[in-house]
């Protein structure tokens, strides 16, 4: 899964853009052939900055193709925050970014 | 049971299989995701499988960002924020979508309480946000019109 981070500080304050690649399939389209294609989509993501979590969330099938996240947090420009996601299938992607 | 050599054979492999994919899972400790609230078909229900019976009250210290009219309802961008101290989670909920529960965001001790991200609305719904501080549910809502809806359908 693939993931894309980017992080820009302002007087102590930092904003983070996720952007998670998955197709977050609801369960409930059917392909050509009428057959239900089974639901995948990401469950978890976490942001980890200076060894604690910052920010988490849980996504149902609600949340649009594609996640894109924005969160922020009190920080410094130069430190790293990792981002890392998993679905419902189990599979996982993580990055990391220095902050601006 | 008589059992054929190829069977057992079989059988073994997928066992073996089973135990292989087992230990190959990752070792970070996730959260545990609420199946039961992301699962519920009405608002009420999801609510109770989120926070229990915690008290729900109006409030303006939590805003919810929504556009008035979606046009696609498989992209509609959401940012939710509160000015409340000591709050530990955001939750954003479609009346209308089969399963109410689109996403919930814990707070860190270092979060800034404001967070954007793109949402489905099956059809033209209230979102109802709710923010959990200080042991208390916290709600802001809005109706967003929804031309084309986004659930797949």
């Amino acid at each position: 899964m693939k993931v894309k981070v980017k992080a820009k500080e302002k007087d102590g304050v930092v904003k983070a853009k996720v952007l998670i690649k998955h197709a977050m399939e609801t369960g409930r389209r059917k392909d050509k052939k009428g057959v239900i294609i089974p639901a995948h989509h990401v469950t978890e993501v976490k942001a980890e900055y200076k060894g604690a979590t910052i920010f988490s969330a849980e996504f149902g099938a609600g949340v649009s193709k594609d996640p894109f996240v924005k969160f922020q947090f009190k920080g410094k420009a130069g430190d790293q925050v990792s981002v890392s996601a998993t679905d419902n299938k189990g599979q996982t992607g993580k990055s990391e970014a220095t902050i601006k | 049971m008589k059992i054929s050599r190829r069977d057992l054979f079989v059988k073994l492999g997928k066992g073996a299989a089973y135990v292989a994919v087992l230990a190959s899972l990752p070792k970070i400790a996730w959260a545990k995701w609420n199946a039961k609230a992301f699962a519920s078909t009405d608002l009420k229900a999801a609510i109770e499988a989120k926070y229990g019976n915690m008290s729900i009250s109006d409030s303006d210290k939590v805003i919810l960002d929504a556009p008035e009219i979606a046009e696609n309802g498989s992209v509609v961008p959401i940012t939710v924020s509160s000015s409340l101290p000591n709050v530990s989670s955001m939750s954003i909920f479609v009346e209308k979508n089969p399963t109410p529960l689109v996403t919930s965001f814990a707070m860190g001790k270092n979060s800034i309480n404001e967070v954007s991200i793109r949402i489905r609305m099956g059809t033209t719904s209230n979102v109802v946000l709710l923010v959990e501080a200080d042991g208390k549910l916290h709600r802001a809502q809005q109706e967003v019109k929804v031309t084309i809806g986004g659930c797949g359908g």
